[in-house]
Parts: structure tokens; sequence; C-alpha cells
């Protein structure tokens, strides 16, 4: 079956393209998923759509106070945007683990998200950051949290017509820190095997009043964590609050048997590693 | 017969245009259209840093790129490393110091050096392991790979060779 592709400069002509098409589409940013499951066989897409070239997906912008990342900005143009990386750090440590530099020179936030892997790098300080993803498709523009995108490995609560255009990120409060750490046996070149991102904010007493943390790797989709943010809301980041964060992420795990590690072993290294990247959001906050 | 795109950019300096079917990738496209196959294939899905290029001044692998997309890009290759007989500090060194033994990483490993020493002249061997984690070799253990590239950069510093 021929393949067809597309580089629309428009929102509005790669959302009639998806529309109309019929049989597998993919949209095509920094195509570091999507190439090689075409190379390998795993999927014979009919249209590509390339959304590099629509303005909305390739910008970083200030807004409300916060930032706008397009969903296609590769992952070393951010890594080089220095108000970014100082506003979220975390976020930055889970974009630097995706692949090599090669790999970063194309991939983005957008294709980690859409890819829907359980173990994307970026996603869960994405979900710990409350970024909020502006969705276009056919029916018009909706705001939704990144958490509620990935529904299972390799699929997405997106209409066949729909693109992640952006992220928003909140404006940052005073004493606010995030970090996003892995564990993997290899420190490059590796998938999680388990991946925690805790964004966290303290008062002037340094008393925590604001909390977000989650899982990757441990479940079909990356985890937010309630339970995780309730430990360390209203403490002072103690080891009391970090042991109930560590019981709280365990005991969120619904996490496979694989060749990276046990179901056990990722329970067990869950809460070793949410207590650890409290730590270091911690650290930041106190520090910012 | 799949519909052609005609796809025109520069490789390293030079006009070119080719044919190419979607799926194409830019590394296809630079061996077998535009006949330049210093750019190695190694594994084809963007583990091994063999076919490293770059494509208007990031550097990537151009397994993962589509040819297609490649359309008014500036792409930098092997090829363009060597002024005339004349080869780069980079390209002395890995034969000096045998950074190389079978060579298939080598045209990677050299282009993803070359952009390393663009933005940092004098980095720490540390620097250097995690820029090139992504280029594999399977023969040299990466230790005269390393030693090549600090030799390099210390010439191009002009300190001396």
């Amino acid at each position: 079956m021929d393949l067809r592709y597309e580089a629309p400069q428009t929102l509005e002509a790669a959302v009639a393209l998806l529309a109309g098409a019929s049989g597998t589409t993919r949209l095509l940013a920094g195509g570091t998923d999507v190439i090689v499951q075409m190379e390998t066989d795993l999927i014979e897409p009919r249209l590509l759509v390339d959304i590099k070239k629509i303005a909305q997906l390739r910008e970083i912008v200030a807004e409300n106070g916060g930032f706008r990342v397009g969903a296609a900005v590769p992952g070393m143009e951010l890594l080089n945007h220095a108000a970014f990386c100082k506003a979220w750090p975390g976020v930055i440590e889970g974009v630097k683990l995706i692949g090599s530099i090669q790999v970063k020179g194309r991939a983005s936030m957008g294709g980690n998200l859409c890819n829907a892997s359980p173990a994307a790098d970026s996603v869960p300080a994405l979900v710990a950051a409350g970024a909020i993803a502006r969705i276009v498709g056919s029916k018009g523009a909706r705001e939704v949290p990144v958490e509620k995108i990935p529904i299972a490995p390799g699929k997405t609560s997106l209409a066949k017509d729909e693109i992640v255009v952006s992220f928003l990120f909140p404006p940052r409060p005073p004493r606010s820190g995030d970090a996003y750490l892995r564990f993997t046996p290899r420190t490059e070149m590796d998938i999680a095997v388990v991946g925690v991102g805790v964004s966290l904010t303290l008062d002037q007493g340094g008393t925590c009043t604001a909390a977000r943390v989650a899982l990757g790797a441990v479940a079909p989709t990356v985890l937010l964590v309630e339970e995780g943010a309730q430990a360390l809301v209203g403490s002072k980041v103690d080891d009391a609050a970090l042991d109930r964060l560590a019981n709280a992420a365990s005991a969120a795990c619904r996490p496979i048997d694989d060749k990276r590690g046990t179901k056990e072993y990722r329970i067990k290294v869950a809460g070793v590693l949410a207590r650890r990247t409290a730590l270091a959001a911690l650290e930041r906050a106190r520090r910012s | 017969m799949a519909k052609k795109y005609h796809v025109s950019v520069t490789v390293n300096g030079d006009d070119c245009e080719f044919l190419c079917e979607p799926q194409q990738t830019l590394l296809d496209a630079l061996r077998d259209e535009l006949m330049l196959a210093g750019t190695k294939e190694g594994c084809a899905t963007g583990d091994c840093g063999a076919c490293t290029v770059m494509v208007d001044g990031t550097m990537v692998c151009s397994c993962l790129v589509l040819a297609v997309e490649a359309e008014g890009s500036r792409i930098e290759t092997i090829e363009g490393m060597a002024d005339g007989e004349k080869l780069h500090p980079l390209q002395r060194h890995f034969l000096e110091l045998n950074g190389l033994q079978c060579g298939i990483c080598t045209p990677g490993i050299l282009i993803a050096a070359k952009a390393l020493l663009a933005q940092n002249p004098d980095p720490s061997e540390s620097e250097i392991r995690y820029w090139l984690a992504g280029n594999l070799c399977r023969c040299t253990g990466y230790d005269k790979i390393i030693r090549s590239v600090q030799a390099a950069a210390k010439e191009m510093r002009g300190e001396g060779a």
C-alpha cells in the first residue's frame, strides 16, 4: 500500500488531513518512534502528517507567567532554553533522558507523550509539573491534563483527528522545585525500570503547601499518585513524610515482570526513588 | 509504483537534488541516491549512531529522518570533513591513536565529536563519554576513541599535538 507524506503549514490543514484519512495514519514530529515502528514493520501507515511546519507546535513562549511549549519542539532546543531550564529543572531531567544527543535533536515531548510508552521519561515529569496539553481537532480545542492522555501502552485518549499542539506550564510560586529521577541498570541509553517525577512548593516556614507525584514504568500508563502528594502536603518533608511517600508510591505500582525488573523489585525501587526524588525537589524549592 | 517526491538539499555545501519514496530514510537517500556511502548503517533504529549526520546544524541519526523531510535543509556528512587531501585533526588523531578498528562506527563518531568540539573546545573525559553515549563501538572499548578526541581537541585549541 502506498504511503502519502504531507507537511501542512497550519493546524486547520493538518486536522482536515487527519479527518479525511482512511487506514493507518501517523503524525510525524521527531519520528524517533514512528520511523522505527515503520522500519521494523510494526505499523504500515497510509498517511504521514508532518506537523513540524506548523508554528504553534514549534514555539516556546511565555504565557500568563508560565511557559507554553510546542508539542513538536525538539528536546535539544528545550535543553538550550535557559529560562525554561531554570523554571523546570525536573522536566529537563526527564527530557535529557530521552535517548542520545542525536535522538534528542529530533525527539519531542509531544511525541514522547503520544507514543504512550509507560516508560516514557518526560511524561512523569510533565505530570508532576501539572502541565496541561492543548489539543486541537475538528470539533475545536480542549485543554487536558497530561495524565489523561495515555490510556494504555501505545494508546491515547485522542480522537482520530486530534493533535496535541502544546503544553502549558503554570507559573511557579516562590519556593517551588521539581525533579525527575529514573532507575536503569546503565547510566545512559536505557529504558526506565522505574521513573519518578515530583514537584512541590513550600511556604516561608518550609512546610509543603502543594505537591504532585508521578510514577513511570510501573503500570500500563504513567500514574499520578494523589496519596504520594497527600503524604507531603502539610509536612516539612521530613523522614516521616518521606516514609509515607515511599509507601504510597510502592502501593500505587501495578507493574509487570520483564527483563528489566520483576514486579517485586519495581515496587521496592519505586518507594526508594520517590523518596530521593522528593529530596531533590525539596532542595531546589529551598534554593529558589 | 509509489509516488516519488522531489527533494532539494545542500550536502557539504553543494546543491543536490534527488527523488525518493516517502518511507525512504535520509540515510538511504544519502547512500543510494546521492552515492555518499561514507555514512554507515548500523542498527537502522536510532540506537547505534553510525549514521550520524548534521541537519541544519543539529546532530541526528539519518536513519531516523525521512528523506522527504529533509527538503530545503543543509546536510553535513563525513565526506565534507577533510579539506581535499588534508584530513581534519579529528580524522588524523583517530588514525594516529588507533581510534578505530573495523571503522563502521567511525564516520558517525567523527561527526558527533566535531559537533561537541564546536560547542565545547575543552571537554572533560566524562563530557566526551556522555556526548558520545549514542555512538556505539564494538571494537575499541572506547578508550582510544576518547584519547583521539582529546588529542584533536588539544591541537584545535592551539596547544600543540
